[in-house]
């Protein structure tokens, strides 16, 4: 799976959390822990007087969701991320797809 | 799919308990062994498209909670002792029957309340529980105002005859794909951050959807949001003017002239009158009553008028304006004079999918289901309906304020019962909390029904319902599209629907009840759509009305599918877009838009401003939450742990309060705990804090109640409603107010 990763397209990033609630109902994973994590930003900027930003971060915890690639299917953070700003893929693609969505970060977590 | 054998997939449609909220979006339950074990978005669901929200994704944590209530109870200490002892449903029906029979004898039917809260699908049944039993006194006790969509509706009502909302290609099962589908160029969002919840039957993140294919947003909002941070102009509004904006930008577009004149000259009525209205406000002064530049107002009025299609998509605080019925009439006017009605990716005519009527939101739904007779014997002695005309001939709400004045002075009439249904009322929507506690526990019975104990079913239940969530019932959602159909997959402990406590409370308090079932009833609603509700089980849960039906846009003004006499026009007295209201005259409210400072802040109370110097604004929402439920949902909780407000930098370092740091909010009413979170998100002179706190992990039995009075923002919130009408002015956002140390 190593040339598998996650590309978030962090503009579009609402903070709503459903990634993470995703995550863990798939993984069954408690209160506590998770595959990924939603972190907000608010500083002064350049577009407005103040921007609002939210970056989800893959943890150690995230596996790509193996079980469900291995069945054809999206990992649960991207299927149900309410923006549609996640994506699942090679590296090869994703870095491809990158170069037209600005404001995107690419993990590759394992 | 089915990771394991004997694993179930049912799709369904979500409306409330569950995940809380205004539903509308399909998802998939997967169930093994009669038990849930996911949700999954439901890809099929042109509502939602296969995404889900963080509260129905943790619907497991939620139906198999260890506080679950899963057996009627029985109260058997004292009121607040929070003594409870199961009871079997027989019981428990056989309990109520006798004593809601024995006050309707003594006291008449009017002397009991059905209260409920937002617009969920208890709607419904606790109407239908109410008229069956012959009570006029349908209420959302504690509301204040009805600042909660009834002042939005009421505006549109009174001036197309019709609601109508923002076009994001819902109506249509391609959506964004479909060929007579057009993306708003521009969207003025007013009030609302629209991404953490579904408010008033629309998934929040449709308008980024829209963002991402092009439309530009203005940005009505005294903070800076996720929305606002993107927008082409932000207006950083002092809460509670929306009213002098929306009359400051009609100005801007008639005197400019970019105005649709065709759609003007052709389908409205009282231009001119609105047009002299409106010079009353010029820009100028509109600037200085909302604190936001002259330049903005101007530039942001001319994006929107020159961009067509355009779209409003407007939220709560609308309502909870001065007069908010005035100010949601001016905006309707915004998009009625740009031609934007009923247009692709403008604002479009919603009305129940299929002319189903689930949660009767008419006068005219009313009558459809209970008769003219009825609902004229009960208007005569339903709460407000003397005071405030509009009360009377809109909806069919008995008025908040004047229900718990009455609750507690026994005038008029004495009120002796509630029955209270999924409502939280004293830890969520009551303005005046304490008040609403004190005149409560006067009553001589109280049924909560409800899912878990909150502040409201320990301070008051003498009975106490087991409710079922949407996953464990069949029920069905008409509000504007899909037609959906709930089907019941599991059965948490005794747990019953809303609709089957309530169709049997009916049968045993009014003999001659239409119906003996929970399906008896769908399919006869269903009926005007032809169709079933296993056929609707059947095709996955949900339904598109079909293009040429009245609940299907587009431009139906024009192929006279609005009106009951089948020729073009709106369904108003006119027949026109009423610029200047016919219904509003009849009900002796101002027929044009106009604007009033709210009750308390600079400009009206400017001593009250001197002592507390903070304008506070509430009730905006939370992705984990809805309202005052899942405090104790632990998926949910760890990402928004602690009751906070936000407090600008300078503000906390005026009041020498720092992050983290737990404080109160006062001011003559009391005061609250909050957490400060210092945050570049608020204005200086404003602060923001959530509603609905209480904490399920405290004590439930007096004088605890689940911390309510530690964080219950609204015990500081005052009422009566601010405003002329009965609806609209609850002041949940322009409530004066200052930090404190907590001194230990
Ligand atoms: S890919 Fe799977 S494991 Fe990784 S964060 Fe997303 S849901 Fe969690
Ligand atoms: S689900 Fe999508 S929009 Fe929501 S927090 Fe995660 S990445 Fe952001
Ligand atoms: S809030 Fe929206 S996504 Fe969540 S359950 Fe309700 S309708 Fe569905």
């Amino acid at each position: 799976m190593s040339k598998y990763g996650l590309l978030i397209n962090y503009d579009y990033c609402t903070g709503c959390q459903s990634c993470a609630v995703a995550c863990q109902q798939e993984h069954g994973f408690p209160a506590g822990k998770c595959g990924i994590k939603v972190t907000e930003y608010v500083y002064a900027a350049v577009r407005k007087p103040v921007a609002i930003d939210f970056l989800p971060f893959p943890t150690e915890l995230c596996d790509l969701c193996i079980n469900r690639h291995q069945q054809g299917e999206e990992p649960a953070c991207v299927k149900h991320c309410q923006a549609a700003c996640m994506a699942f893929g090679s590296l090869a693609e994703l870095v491809e797809q990158m170069e037209v969505t600005p404001r995107s970060v690419l993990f590759s977590p394992r | 799919m089915g990771y394991d054998k004997g694993v179930e997939v049912f799709p369904t449609t979500t409306w409330s308990a569950g995940a809380g909220c205004h539903g509308g979006c399909g998802q998939k339950l997967y169930v093994k062994d009669g038990k849930l074990i996911k949700v999954e978005g439901d890809e099929n669901a042109s509502f939602n498209q296969g995404r889900s929200c963080p509260r129905v994704l943790a619907l497991t944590q939620y139906v198999y909670h260890p506080d679950r209530l899963t057996t009627p109870l029985k109260r058997v200490g004292k009121r607040g002792e929070g003594k409870f002892e199961p009871i079997s449903w027989d019981e428990a029906f056989d309990i109520c029957e006798d004593k809601l029979k024995s006050i309707r004898d003594e006291f008449g039917a009017e002397s009991v309340v059905f209260a409920q809260g937002t617009g969920r699908d208890v709607g419904g049944p606790i109407s239908y529980l109410c008229y069956n039993y012959g009570s006029p006194n349908w209420v959302q006790l504690g509301l204040s105002g009805q600042s909660c969509y009834t002042p939005r509706l009421g505006g549109m009502k009174a001036t197309m005859g019709d609601f109508a909302v923002m076009d994001a290609g819902q109506f249509s099962a391609k959506r964004y794909d479909d060929p007579e589908y057009e993306v708003p160029k521009v969207i003025i969002v007013w009030g609302q951050n629209p991404p953490p919840t579904c408010s008033d039957g629309f998934f929040g993140h449709w308008v980024v959807d829209c963002m991402k294919r092009g439309s530009k947003i203005i940005s009505i909002d005294p903070r800076n949001t996720w929305m606002s941070t993107r927008a082409e102009h932000h207006l950083q509004i002092r809460p509670g003017t929306d009213g002098a904006l929306a009359l400051g930008m009609l100005n801007v577009i008639i005197n400019e002239e970019l105005y649709d004149k065709e759609f003007v000259d052709k389908w409205t009525y009282g231009f001119e009158k609105l047009k002299e209205r409106v010079q009353e406000y010029p820009v100028d002064k509109v600037s200085q009553i909302t604190w936001i530049p002259e330049k903005q107002i101007v530039e942001a009025a001319r994006l929107y008028a020159i961009n067509s299609p355009a779209a409003i998509h407007w939220g709560v605080p609308i309502d909870m304006n001065p007069e908010g019925t005035s100010v949601a009439q001016a905006i309707a006017h915004l998009w009625s004079i740009t031609g934007n009605i009923d247009i692709p990716g403008g604002n479009v005519i919603a009305r129940p999918s299929h002319g189903v009527t689930t949660y009767p939101y008419s006068t005219e739904e009313l009558v459809g289901l209970y008769g003219q007779d009825l609902v004229d014997k009960l208007n005569k002695s339903r709460i407000g309906c003397d005071t405030y005309p509009m009360v009377k001939g809109f909806r069919g709400w008995a008025q908040p304020d004047m229900a718990i004045d009455q609750i507690d002075s026994g005038k008029p009439y004495p009120i002796k019962a509630a029955w209270i249904q999924t409502a939280n009322i004293l830890g969520g929507q009551a303005a005046r909390a304490k008040f609403h506690y004190e005149a409560m526990k006067k009553l001589e019975f109280v049924v909560v029904i409800d899912l878990f104990h909150n502040p409201t079913s320990m301070a008051l239940a003498d009975i106490v319902l087991p409710a079922a969530t949407f996953a464990e019932k069949d029920s069905f959602r008409s509000w504007w599209v899909p037609l959906g159909v709930m089907h019941k997959t599991i059965q948490v402990g005794e747990c019953k629907s809303d609709w089957e406590i309530n169709i049997e409370m009916a049968n045993r308090l009014n003999p001659n009840c239409k119906y003996q079932n929970v399906k008896e009833l769908i399919n006869d609603r269903l009926s005007v759509a032809g169709v079933t509700f296993d056929e609707l089980v059947e095709q996955g849960s949900q339904a598109m009305p079909s293009k040429g039906h009245s609940s299907r846009p587009y431009r139906r003004h024009e192929k006279g599918l609005l009106r009951h006499d089948g020729k073009p026009g709106f369904t108003t007295e006119t027949g026109r877009v009423e610029l200047y209201s016919k219904a509003f005259e009849s009900w002796g409210v101002d027929p044009l838009p106009f604007y009033r400072e709210p009750a308390q802040g600079p400009v009206n109370t400017p001593e009250l401003y001197a002592k507390y110097p903070l304008i506070m604004i509430t009730g905006a929402r939370s992705h984990m939450f809805f309202h005052s439920e899942h405090r104790m949902i632990p998926w949910l909780r760890e990402k928004d742990p602690e009751p906070y407000v936000e407090v600008h930098p300078e503000t906390a370092e005026k009041f020498g309060v720092s992050d983290g740091e737990w404080i109160h909010l006062e001011n003559d009413m009391g005061k609250v705990k909050r957490k400060v979170r210092v945050s570049l998100r608020v204005h200086p002179q404003m602060i923001h804090t959530l509603h609905g706190w209480w904490k399920p992990e405290m004590k439930g039995s007096e004088p605890d109640l689940f911390g309510v009075w530690d964080y219950q923002i609204n015990q500081i919130i005052p009422g009566p409603q601010d405003s002329g009408s009965g609806f609209g002015g609850g002041q949940y956002k322009t409530t004066l107010c200052k930090l404190s140390k907590i001194k230990e």
